[in-house]
């Protein structure tokens, strides 16, 4: 189910985010799993490049500078900016003082 | 989720592309839904009862094995454990385990019928954020709700409702096991859910248990089938199904949901004497895949052959040419084996019309393969249950028979 009334975050290249403290990350074939104990909200990642995207968020100085450490094309990077706004939705990730 | 990525091949025997449906149907490292019943043990006698309980069984897992199942848990990263029963409550080690499995970092989801939940503990529940409360509601008033969970079982209910909500403690579930006789109340179980800052779930009457005694005439009528549905498009936007419906999907869109049977692939059930089962609806020997004192759980999820034949691709049988078979998927495993009907067939409750077809012809409805219920109905028996239940044919076969399936927030 899509979270209803959370605010609709959208993710900025130029901005610093982290997976929320609350959320656990557990991996599986596909890519992994996302549990947040606070929402009680479950989320799958769908890919691994973006599982290792959500990881590389705390330690990037940017969302851009995640998406290169990664190695995500320019091409696809539009589709990746979506999935991270749809995990700033419900609170898997958030933003950080950069 | 939506994202227009797609999954990628992991592994050999991952199916490869695909979306996450086909992800789930070869099973995960770990099981989504678990559900962990503590106890067989029971104040009440509810007559639709999914594991027949009653009775502790002598055998129940200690305090220490408990532990070592948690701690298990922690190590496979199980996000959340339901824990059930039987009432869950009167085991004198339940808090010490929630508390137990909170520290380890595995939340808690408790089904319980509100017995023990005071106005003390329900500040306690308040001040953490790892545990979530069920509370087992039948009916909207205490005429209905009682008939089917035995006299009182509705004040308890409501009590325990206040005393969360009086507590402070945020967005408890209101859980529902839709029947004949409650279906015309649903918006009334709405009023009762947001009137305690609840959030109200609704799941599928199974014939499991002593369920089965009563599935004949509890199980909601075809057209109600469809009031159901239509309410829930209607009205089910924060609404749960723990994806107890996808049944009903031939009737129109989609409901919220996986939209298919997890039973050993995402779902499964630890039992009090820690046996380790397909489904929680599944207690029945066919789905026994083993038991956590042998081995640990995790060897059980991971290597279990009845587990490895679940995940394997099944065969739709008679639901293959249905036009709905990719919504429907012939329905739920465990209403079609305790209603005797072929697995690879269509579901007893198929909105085609199927299912009560089948249910006319010849079939023979296995055997229950343990019932905890106590021997003599108790003063808080519900009147259906004294109604209702089977005579005994023989001895050995006293019940001829023996309820969030995953859904992403079930
Ligand atoms: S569909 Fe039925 S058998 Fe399958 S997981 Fe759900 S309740 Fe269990
Ligand atoms: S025939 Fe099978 S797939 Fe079709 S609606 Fe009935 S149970 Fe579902």
């Amino acid at each position: 189910m899509v979270a209803s009334g959370a605010e609709q975050a959208r993710v900025d290249l130029a901005e610093a985010w982290e997976l929320s403290p609350s959320v656990a990350l557990r991996p599986e074939p596909f890519g992994a799993l996302a549990y947040h104990f606070g929402n009680r909200k479950l989320t799958f990642l769908k890919r691994p490049d973006l599982v290792a995207l959500v990881r590389a968020l705390a330690s990037a100085p940017s969302v851009a500078s995640a998406l290169d450490i990664v190695g995500i094309s320019a091409r696809q990077r539009a589709a990746y900016l979506d999935a991270l706004s749809g995990l700033a939705a419900t609170d898997m990730i958030r933003k950080r003082a950069s | 989720m939506t994202t227009t990525l797609g999954v990628e091949a992991t592994g050999p025997t991952r199916p490869r592309g695909g979306d996450l449906v086909q992800q789930f149907e070869a099973g995960l490292d770990a099981p989504i839904c678990l559900t962990w019943e503590l106890t067989y043990a029971c104040n009440l006698a509810c007559a639709h009862c999914l594991s027949s309980s009653g009775r502790r069984d002598p055998r129940e897992l200690t305090t220490e094995q408990c532990e070592a199942v948690i701690d298990e848990l922690e190590r496979m990263q199980v996000f959340y454990v339901n824990i059930g029963g039987g009432e869950p409550t009167v085991r004198p080690d339940f808090w010490h385990l929630v508390e137990y499995a909170v520290a380890h970092h595995v939340g808690v989801k408790f089904s319980t019928n509100g017995v023990r939940l005071t106005p003390e503990r329900a500040r306690w529940l308040a001040s953490t954020d790892y545990v979530d409360v069920q509370i087992s509601l039948d009916g909207a008033t205490a005429d209905v709700n009682d008939r089917v969970r035995g006299p009182g079982s509705y004040d308890t209910a409501i009590t325990a409702l206040r005393n969360l909500h009086e507590a402070g403690f945020k967005d408890p579930k209101l859980s529902v096991v839709c029947t004949r006789e409650n279906i015309p109340q649903l918006d009334e179980f709405k009023s009762i859910a947001d009137a305690y800052g609840a959030t109200l779930r609704l799941t599928r009457l199974r014939p499991s248990g002593r369920g089965a005694d009563v599935w004949d005439v509890l199980h909601p009528l075809p057209a109600q089938q469809r009031e159901l549905y239509d309410w829930l498009v209607a009205r089910g936007d924060n609404v749960l199904t723990g994806d107890s419906f996808f049944h009903l999907a031939p009737f129109g869109e989609k409901l919220p949901g996986l939209n298919l049977c997890g039973a050993g692939r995402v779902v499964c059930l630890i039992d009090p004497i820690g046996d380790v089962y397909a489904c929680p609806f599944a207690i029945h020997e066919e789905f026994l895949a083993g038991n956590v004192l042998e081995a640990g759980f995790q060897h059980v999820w991971q290597t279990s052959r009845l587990f490895a034949d679940l995940r394997s691709p099944q065969t739709g049988g008679a639901c293959t040419s249905c036009q709905f078979f990719d919504a429907c998927r012939g329905g739920c495993m465990a209403a079609k084996f305790f209603t005797g009907l072929p697995l690879d067939g269509p579901d007893p409750e198929c909105v085609q019309g199927y299912g009560e077809a089948a249910l006319a012809a010849p079939r023979e409805v296995p055997a229950a393969s343990q019932d905890h219920s106590r021997s003599s109905p108790g003063r808080n028996a519900p009147v259906l249950l004294t109604l209702q239940r089977r005579p005994p044919t023989t001895a050995c076969d006293e019940n001829p028979l023996a309820g969030t399936a995953a859904s992403a927030h079930s």
